[in-house]
């Protein structure tokens, strides 16, 4: 589920400027560390106002990481040979880990369960499966902030922006889109979802380190470029499907290659349908 | 002036909010291991003022180019190559990690400069190479040089069997499952341990023998006893280094003639339009099937070099951070220029083991630097590409 | 032989367009045919087909060779491109843009000059003649189509017109008997224009068989010997420029059917 909040961010930035932005992941785990500390920072508050506090300041924050980053390290290189966003995305990708990792300590950071307990959905023998509060605010949050941006795409003047510029950039610009704000934007969105990634994943697993970017953004491409690159239904059927695979590879495979599972699966697909699940199919004209 | 000091002060008030949390407010464990907010102040200023001063300084950064070093460039690489052969044991082994990139950044040159394709998992086949050398010197009682060339053979073969389904995927694709790919390589190497002895790696991989001889101090071959020789570990290296400087000659020398030929156009023009190409009789398949394996294979002597260098093999040295590194050097150097790869990977590698003074600082650094490279120069360090053949020569300084 | 390329009711669908619907025509040999007809008439399509980047649903496809009839409707593309004595051009200028012209004509010689890599790499004499050779061969084209100034640089910094004659001269290079350009005349000017009309007529005189498709009016009337006139994918006309100049169809699909 996680995985599909960020594979969103990556279609969304791909599909407008086509690069794959590496620093991506990276960005999800600075969104985790954000949200780890408006958590301790809202020690006393009630659980529910923390967590939205915590959401907003993650979102927020990240959205402006995510300006930045553009601004920085993509927007100079433009007009450039193809390859040289990827250099860059890579460097800052390296910078943001090891910045976090000096600024915050190398060391892996617990916290308590933000949110326990659950309901329990049936019992068979010594089994229950529950289903925990967690998740169901995972499910929840995820479901609305999706639905969210999939309105934001689809139904607003920003939105239409974002798929001309898509489709034709300097068809776009010569229309009067103003193509520099609206990749910020795409990039400021994208990095948003990333935060609330970040929270949920803080929520969910409890502890974070400044690595997890690296595992998570690969995880993520993945889905998305499984669902289809550039469709956001796509993205969020990818996120679902390479969890689902890692939980059932992990309760029946070997638990040691489930990082690798999803790339496996992710081969798979690509070999027999080429522009992913849900993705359409670009034809060149010759 | 003003709307630089501006823009500067904006950028600062961005790195401001950004740091004041993250820098400023640090996740330490007290004594109970609960994790505390502790407010750092200092880092906060220091990112803040930095991120001041450096886009004012961007902004107002003073228009400049680089002299164009034409045929200046190849010659000045002698002094540089010849380096390590007088600074001593530490100048030898930064020059053999250098040569070691610049032999992977050579095959990486041909699939991603030439044919463009995008790989991204090419520390798989530097993997494999290693470990191949690994295990022949080890189990099967192969000297190095009988190992070599089994290792590029062998990883060129992963690179065709990697090759074959993978490369009629559109470009970005192609990138992400070969990152795929590395990964899983690298996963594989952990957890299969009757084989690769997991995490623990293979260790005790015999140097390269000279003729037979070996420079063991007192050994029954050694070569200090037969030539009666005051015992110098330092030779050791001089002679592992003046091989792989030879090797990775040769090996730029073949990739200059591959640009050349028939082939390298190909090359070329798959990647400028491949619809083109096809029109013209090329077969895309084929042709990258072809950069792909030659490619595996110069990554696979790579992966030899490093193995008897260090001595043992792990599966930590084969992260993606690798196949990023060497993916810098080629871009950083103008992919297809291979000159100027050379120099990129002598900066690169150089300069990174340079900084190793600033410890735990090393990492940032580079990242920032790749950061600030690729802005400040896109095109890579020397670009420009020249011609692989040219119908009137060029006249002497023209 | 009286036919060079015979095409027998070709029909292209897809996606419940039917792009072409059994078009049937014949080029004989020596001529320069035009293929004309309003935008979205299969034109584009139909030169895909023959040259094997579109499948056809049905229909047949012979290119009379020396050697034999070859139909191309069952061949892959690569194998067409390098079997069969045909080339293209495209619509949109499509040079390899960082090659220089000589290199763009070289790798056009590729498929059926080139020596295997490892001769070339051991620069054995079999590889360096006939590298020498296309190098010649590129010469000569470049001087025929005034294009040796720009011989060592970059395809892409070359004026349009240039480009364009480069296009024409790569597809040369590979020796076909059957040239197809895809609007060569687009985007040049009055004189450039009679250039190329020129040049094309060079070409038919040398024997060299040629399928244009073109909206340049002009062009088309004084060069072609055969006009064949394509409309929402079916052959509306087919004969010498002043009998469809003439015919009734054919104004009627350019201008709609109240100036008929």
């Amino acid at each position: 589920m996680v995985y599909g909040l960020i594979a969103v961010g990556y279609s969304l930035v791909y599909g407008i400027v086509g690069m794959i932005n590496f620093a991506h992941g990276d960005v999800f785990m600075v969104g985790s560390f954000l949200a780890l500390i408006a958590i301790l920072a809202c020690g006393g508050f009630p659980v529910p106002l923390a967590l939205a506090l915590a959401l907003i300041f993650a979102m927020a924050l990240c959205g402006l990481f995510g300006f930045a980053i553009e601004r920085v390290a993509y927007r100079p290189l433009n007009r450039s040979h193809r390859l040289a966003p990827l250099i860059s995305a890579i460097g800052v990708s390296i910078a943001l880990q090891n910045g976090i990792e000096l600024l915050q300590g190398a060391r892996v950071k617990p916290i308590a369960p933000v949110i326990t307990g659950g309901i329990t959905l049936s019992t068979q023998g010594s089994f229950a499966a529950t289903l925990s509060w967690a998740q169901l605010a995972i499910i929840l949050v995820t479901l609305v902030v999706l639905g969210a941006v999939s309105w934001l795409v689809r139904r607003t003047d920003l939105g239409r922006a974002m798929r001309a510029v898509e489709q034709d950039r300097m068809m776009a610009s010569l229309l009067g889109v103003d193509t520099a704000r609206t990749i910020s934007l795409a990039f400021v969105l994208g990095a948003a979802l990333a935060g609330v990634a970040g929270l949920m994943f803080l929520v969910y697993y409890g502890v974070i380190d400044f690595f997890i970017g690296f595992t998570a953004g690969i995880k993520a491409f993945t889905a998305a470029v499984l669902g289809g690159i550039g469709s956001i239904e796509g993205a969020v059927l990818g996120g679902l499907l390479i969890g689902l695979i890692e939980t059932f590879w992990s309760a029946y495979g070997s638990a040691a290659y489930k990082d690798v599972a999803a790339f496996a699966v992710l081969i798979l697909v690509l070999l027999v349908r080429p522009e992913g699940l849900l993705g359409q199919r670009t034809a060149e004209k010759v | 002036m003003k709307t630089a000091l501006r823009d500067a002060g904006l950028s600062a008030l961005i790195a401001f909010i950004l740091a004041l949390p993250l820098a400023g407010l640090v996740t330490t464990p007290d004594e109970s291991l609960q994790l505390r907010l502790v407010f750092h102040p200092w880092p906060v200023a220091a990112i803040t003022v930095g991120a001041f001063l450096l886009r004012l300084l961007w902004l107002r950064r003073p228009r400049f180019t680089l002299p164009k070093v034409r045929g200046l460039g190849s010659w000045a690489l002698v002094p540089v190559a010849l380096l390590p052969l007088v600074s001593g044991g530490r100048g030898l082994d930064v020059g053999l990690l250098v040569l070691t990139y610049l032999m992977l950044a050579t095959g990486l040159n041909i699939v991603v400069g030439l044919a463009g394709l995008l790989d991204l998992g090419y520390v798989a086949f530097y993997a494999v190479g290693a470990y191949t050398t690994a295990l022949l010197t080890t189990e099967a009682g192969f000297g190095f040089w009988s190992a070599l060339p089994l290792a590029g053979l062998l990883a060129a073969f992963a690179g065709l069997l990697l090759g074959i389904p993978v490369l009629r995927l559109r470009g970005d694709y192609l990138a992400i499952v070969t990152l795929g790919f590395g990964e899983i390589v690298r996963v594989v190497l952990i957890n299969w341990q009757s084989l690769t002895n997991g995490a623990d790696g293979i260790s005790g991989i015999p140097y390269p023998r000279l003729f037979g001889l070996d420079f063991s101090r007192a050994g029954r071959a050694s070569v200090f006893r037969l030539f009666h020789l005051p015992y110098d570990r330092l030779d050791r290296q001089v002679w592992f280094y003046l091989l792989a400087l030879a090797l990775t000659l040769l090996a730029n020398l073949v990739v200059a003639r591959l640009r050349r030929s028939p082939l390298g156009r190909a090359w070329e023009a798959l990647r400028e339009d491949e619809i083109a190409a096809r029109a013209l009789g090329l077969e895309p398949t084929r042709l990258k099937l072809a950069a792909f394996t030659t490619g595996a294979f110069f990554a696979g002597l790579a992966g030899a070099f490093f193995a008897a260098r260090q001595g043992f093999v792990s599966p930590e040295s084969f992260t993606f951070m690798e196949s990023a590194l060497v993916l810098a050097i080629v871009v950083m150097g103008g992919a297809g220029r291979q000159l100027g790869v050379i120099w990129a990977a002598v900066v690169m590698i150089g300069g990174f083991e340079l900084v190793r003074g600033f410890a735990e600082y090393r990492m940032l650094i580079f990242g920032l630097a790749l950061v600030a490279i690729a802005v400040a120069r896109p095109g890579g360090l020397i670009a420009a590409r020249l011609p692989s053949v040219r119908l009137n020569p060029l006249r002497r300084g023209a | 032989m009286t036919c060079l390329l015979e095409v027998e009711a070709l029909t292209l669908r897809f996606g419940g367009i039917t792009a072409l619907d059994q078009v049937s025509f014949q080029i004989a040999p020596g001529r320069i045919a035009a293929l004309i007809g309003p935008n979205g008439a299969g034109k584009t399509s139909l030169f895909n087909c023959i040259t094997g980047f579109y499948r056809p649903t049905a229909g047949v496809i012979c290119l009379h060779e020396e050697s034999g009839p070859r139909e191309l409707q069952l061949m892959a593309q690569t194998e067409i491109a390098a079997v069969a004595r045909l080339a293209r051009s495209f619509q949109n200028i499509r040079l390899f843009g960082a090659m220089t012209c000589l290199e763009n004509l070289l790798v056009a010689q590729y498929r059926r000059r080139a020596p295997g890599a490892l001769p070339s790499l051991l620069g054995l004499r079999r590889a360096r003649a006939a590298e020498a050779a296309a190098i010649a061969r590129g010469r000569e084209l470049l001087a025929r189509f005034e294009l040796l100034a720009f011989a060592d640089q970059e395809a892409r910094t070359l004026p349009y017109g240039a480009q364009r004659r480069l296009e024409i001269a790569r597809a040369l290079a590979t020796d076909p008997i059957l040239l197809c350009l895809d609007e060569p005349a687009a985007g040049l000017n009055e004189r450039e224009s009679a250039e190329l009309a020129e040049r094309l007529e060079r070409l038919r005189e040398e024997g060299l068989t040629l399928l244009l498709i073109e909206h340049d009016m002009g062009l088309v009337m004084r060069i072609a010997d055969q006009v064949i006139v394509l409309d929402v994918g079916r052959k509306i006309a087919d004969g010498p420029p002043a009998q469809i100049r003439a015919d009734p169809r054919v104004i009627a699909a350019y201008l709609g059917d109240e100036a008929a």
